[in-house]
């Protein structure tokens, strides 16, 4: 009989912060600049530089940490960790080990429905590294490698979850989860793909009912929310294989390979780095005024739960368009806004879940980049919904609107689209139908609804698309039972 | 003319002001001075005479147009090769910053080339400040003033003998356990290393970054207070600093010490080696006692833990503060056949034997299994120190101590002499581990008519105290040191 086993992981999330400049100098932290232009001493790490607390980096983590639920620490401390890297300047990371400062908090996800609390151990703030680019695979199959230093101490904060979730799609949704109150709080741009979210997890299995952790691998090079799940499925599987074949799990840091989409030993437990953590001495620790900390509470935006709700118990949506809408602070804010100025929620939302977040997906644009505006979406909904554009009409309005920011009534005058909805002029059409469809009446008139359709589409023919399909259909109706 | 060599700032300022002397013949002066006796005294690394000369003729444009510029204008200096300058190599005396040009001048540079102060060069120390005798320095040793097989001390050797020697007047460097107080002493000026936090670390090539004070080597203590008035004070760029309160550091110059309660603490008379340091000792507060303070024997009970508890976290630190000289982005690079043997022949060669073994010791401190029982008990017992300190200041003003337990050394002598280490480490290290300011000042000759100096330790932000002790003692007794005998004396 083979053993049933649960799945135990817990995610190290890192989130470049927001912030003007770097964590502790005042260069820029600008995505894309050219190569060692964002640089100083300070943060080339050379001799006799000291660091300078950011303020607002700090004021970024308590932002995230009051969103997560965690409890801030009114004490925190900087720590170096230590290791040799060529992208790391003074070979040590400033970082907080001993005394973060958040911690203890949780988010809930949903997952099939499933409502479950994510626990989080800790938020920390600490810097990043350069980044290396090697003339060949690795840096030591290389024969050269460059060092980009615009990276290198721009602000970071790691938050580590405590080991719950339970599967490879729990794990995605609490990233998406992180990312979506990272993003309401404006702590950071949070985009996988430029690396300012990242994340490494750590997996283990453990038979059904034991309480014991199993030995846990580390994953890494996990480039997007597809990976992730792809990377600890697979590793779930590798896991489950070895120890149904009585193998024994090897604590180690495996990396996730997305072409070959598998995972391989980076480096074992005892080949891991001894960081030599001990106290910054060059930084005084945060010591933080509770007033402060209210303040920035306060000052926090609706976060995606509490907005989710209130489109569910408020606008009326289902909890699945709900969720979809406030994945975003971007597209959430876009609802509400259209809302506010066209106040029919469910139609809203269909056209931002439907029409406008394919358009965005197949264009590959933000939001925030986006031509539409609510005041077009607003003013297009209110076109269909006095009759002067059909549904039909509606989209094709949308799609221009979409790719030229045009208004809609402008597209509407310029494509001649007015929808047809006078009773007397399309009495006469449906009249003339009728005639010409004797075997369709008949058939209705016999009970076969379908043959309705067949007629409202032979006026929708004759007015060339301009009929109102409501009113048509009223008036076969009328005309039919007459 | 007659020499200029050997007078005081305070002295200079007033021929300089009254135009009796220009910047540009006192800095010839002293450049000549230092091309005279530098084969006997090898005190600098770099000497910038043209530099110096191009800033002393600004200075000299800026007096003639009626210009303020600035209160020690003119002024020769000299500034120890950990302290880093602009376009000037700065070498912190290590084959691995052999080449080393700082694009970013230190703090305290940038606030005496606004007093006006003029840096002829850069002194040589004990690698990364790491040694008691400059014999550490990866180019050379530096030769006492006093006696040429002697030590000048260390790590700021170079500096002090510069002063001594007479080729600056005063001069700049750093005191992580005893670095400008100790060779102070051995050279016969004074040493002065500030509150923590009190002047800025910012491009001072880091030690030990909780210990590392930036303070002065200066021949009389009215100089040490014109020099703290310009190079105290908060900067932005140091989290660590903080504003001090004191004002104008001048106004403690005076001759008064009544109703001041000093302790001399039985801890340190016992690790003296040399009577006439004891007798010394006992003279000044005699003398102290004489002019209306009360002097009392107290005690400081850590105090013979303090060497070894400052050698763990001095090693911690210097592993950590050292580990970013790879090879990858400046400083002494060795190629190797990949990455990790870049790093090590890199750090392999560029680092001297006393480097590599804080390195390796404060590497073992901090690792996982040993933190515990080194680095963190190391902390408990600064805490010790410091409570040991703070019980004390809070009867007495200051305390009064022997500044080395010996005179000068002669070369060699150090070298696996752990107890004269630890002697020397403990007279002087507490005062960096509890971060309070301590002076020395000389007083008296020992051994081969050799100077001796004394300690005066006050409370964090007591310079002021400090200041007034020390004036009373110069003002009272015979501190001048007869002039060295360096080669090429006019």
């Amino acid at each position: 009989m083979s053993t049933e086993y649960e799945v135990v992981i817990g995610l190290e999330v890192h989130a470049e912060l927001k912030t003007k400049t770097k964590i502790f100098c005042s260069c820029p932290t600008e995505f894309g600049g050219e190569e060692n232009t964002h640089v100083c001493p300070g943060c080339l790490g050379f001799p006799g530089t000291l660091p300078i607390m950011n303020k607002k980096a700090v004021e970024y983590a308590v932002r995230a940490g009051l969103a997560l639920n965690c409890e801030i620490q009114e004490y925190s401390k900087f720590d170096r960790k230590h290791y040799f890297y060529p992208d790391l300047p003074t070979a040590y990371q400033i970082s907080q080990f001993e005394f973060p400062i958040c911690k203890a908090g949780y988010v809930e996800i949903a997952v099939n429905g499933k409502k479950k609390k994510i626990r989080l151990n800790r938020i920390h703030l600490e810097e990043d590294a350069g980044k290396l680019l090697h003339s060949g695979n690795s840096i030591t199959s290389s024969q050269y490698s460059l060092a980009d230093y615009n990276r290198s101490g721009m602000g970071l904060i790691e938050l580590v979850s405590e080991p719950d979730l339970s599967s490879a799609e729990e794990a995605r949704t609490y990233l998406e989860k992180l990312r979506a109150v990272l993003e309401y709080t404006g702590v950071s741009d949070v985009k996988m793909e430029q690396g300012s979210l990242r994340c490494d997890a750590n997996i283990s299995l453990r038979p059904v009912g034991s309480s014991k952790l199993g030995t846990k691998t580390e994953i890494k090079n996990m480039n997007s929310y597809r990976s992730l799940q792809r990377a600890l499925e697979y590793e779930i599987e590798r896991q489950r294989e070895v120890l149904e074949e009585g193998g024994t799990i090897i604590q180690e840091t495996r990396g996730w390979d997305e072409e070959k989409g598998i995972t391989s030993s980076m480096r074992s437990k005892e080949e891991a780095d001894d960081y030599r953590y001990f106290s910054d001495p060059d930084l005084p620790p945060i010591v933080l005024e509770p007033a402060w900390v209210e303040e920035i509470r306060a000052s926090l935006p609706e976060l995606p739960d509490a907005k989710k709700d209130r489109l569910v118990m408020e606008l009326g949506l289902s909890e699945y368009d709900a969720d979809i809408i406030t994945g975003s602070r971007a597209l959430a804010d876009f609802f509400d806004k259209t809302v506010t100025l066209f106040n029919e929620p469910k139609t809203v939302a269909n056209w931002v879940m439907g029409e406008y977040l394919r358009l965005l997906n197949a264009e590959g644009t933000e939001v925030q980049e986006s031509k539409v505006s609510p005041e077009k979406m607003a003013a297009l909904l209110k076109s269909q919904a006095t009759g002067k554009i059909s549904g039909k009409m509606a989209k094709a309005v949308f799609e221009e609107m979409f790719m030229t920011g045009k208004d809609p009534e402008k597209i509407i005058k310029e494509k001649g689209l007015v929808q047809i909805s006078d009773t007397d002029a399309l009495g006469e059409i449906v009249e003339k139908v009728l005639a010409a469809n004797p075997q369709s009446v008949a058939d209705y008139q016999a009970g076969k609804e379908k043959a309705l359709g067949f007629l409202v589409g032979q006026v929708m023919k004759e007015t060339k698309g301009q009929a109102n399909p409501g009113v048509v259909n009223g008036l076969l109706k009328q005309k039919l039972t007459d | 003319m007659s020499s200029l060599l050997g007078l005081t700032a305070h002295q200079l300022q007033g021929l300089l002001e009254k135009k009796e002397i220009s910047s540009e013949d006192l800095v010839k002066e002293h450049l000549t001075r230092i091309a005279q006796s530098e084969e006997q005294i090898k005190a600098f690394v770099t000497v910038t005479g043209q530099e110096a000369l191009q800033q002393a003729r600004t200075i000299d444009e800026k007096r003639s147009r009626g210009e303020q510029p600035g209160s020690l204008a003119g002024i020769p200096l000299a500034l120890t090769d950990n302290l880093c300058t602009q376009g000037i190599k700065t070498t912190a005396s290590s084959r691995m910053l052999r080449d080393f040009r700082p694009p970013y001048n230190a703090a305290v540079v940038e606030k005496l080339q606004e007093a006006g102060a003029v840096s002829v060069g850069k002194c040589n120390l004990d690698e990364f400040g790491l040694g008691a005798s400059t014999e550490n320095s990866a180019f050379f040793p530096t030769h006492n003033p006093y006696g040429e097989q002697a030590v000048p001390g260390g790590a700021c050797g170079g500096a002090a003998a510069a002063v001594a020697a007479q080729e600056v007047v005063f001069a700049l460097g750093s005191d992580t356990g005893g670095s400008l107080r100790q060779p102070a002493s051995f050279c016969g000026v004074i040493g002065l290393k500030p509150t923590y936090g009190a002047v800025s670390r910012y491009g001072l090539i880091a030690c030990a970054s909780s210990l590392d004070q930036v303070g002065c080597f200066t021949r009389d203590m009215t100089d040490c207070a014109l020099v703290m008035n310009v190079i105290y004070g908060r900067d932005a760029k140091d989290s660590t600093s903080v504003s001090f309160p004191a004002g104008d550091f001048t106004k403690f110059l005076v001759n008064d010490v009544k109703g001041l309660k000093i302790g001399i603490p039985r801890e340190y008379l016992q690790e003296v080696n040399d009577p006439r340091i004891t007798a010394y000792l006992q003279q000044a507060a005699a003398k102290l006692e004489e002019l209306g303070a009360v002097c009392e024997e107290v005690s400081l009970p850590h105090t013979a833990e303090a060497a070894s508890c400052y050698n763990l976290i001095l090693a911690a630190e210097v592993s950590s503060n050292l580990a970013r000289y790879d090879g990858v982005q400046y400083g002494l690079r060795v190629q190797g056949e990949d990455l990790v043997s870049m790093y090590k022949k890199s750090r392999s060669q560029g680092f001297g034997e006393e480097v590599k073994k804080q390195i390796i010791l404060g590497t073992y401190v901090l690792s996982s299994g040993q933190y515990e029982d080194y680095y963190l008990q190391a902390l408990k017992v600064r805490t010790l120190i410091k409570e040991d300190f703070a019980q004390v200041l809070s009867k007495y003003d200051c305390l009064l101590t022997p500044a080395t337990p010996t005179a000068a050394f002669d070369f060699g002598a150090i070298k696996d002499n752990l107890s004269l280490l630890t002697s020397l480490n403990t007279l002087t290290c507490p005062a960096n581990l509890a971060g309070i300011p301590a002076l020395s000042l000389p007083f008296g000759t020992a051994a081969q008519g050799s100077p001796c100096g004394l300690q005066l330790l006050g409370r964090a932000f007591g310079e002021e105290t400090l200041l007034r002790v020390g004036y009373a003692l110069e003002q009272n007794t015979n501190l001048t040191q007869p002039s060295p005998a360096v080669k090429g004396e006019m």
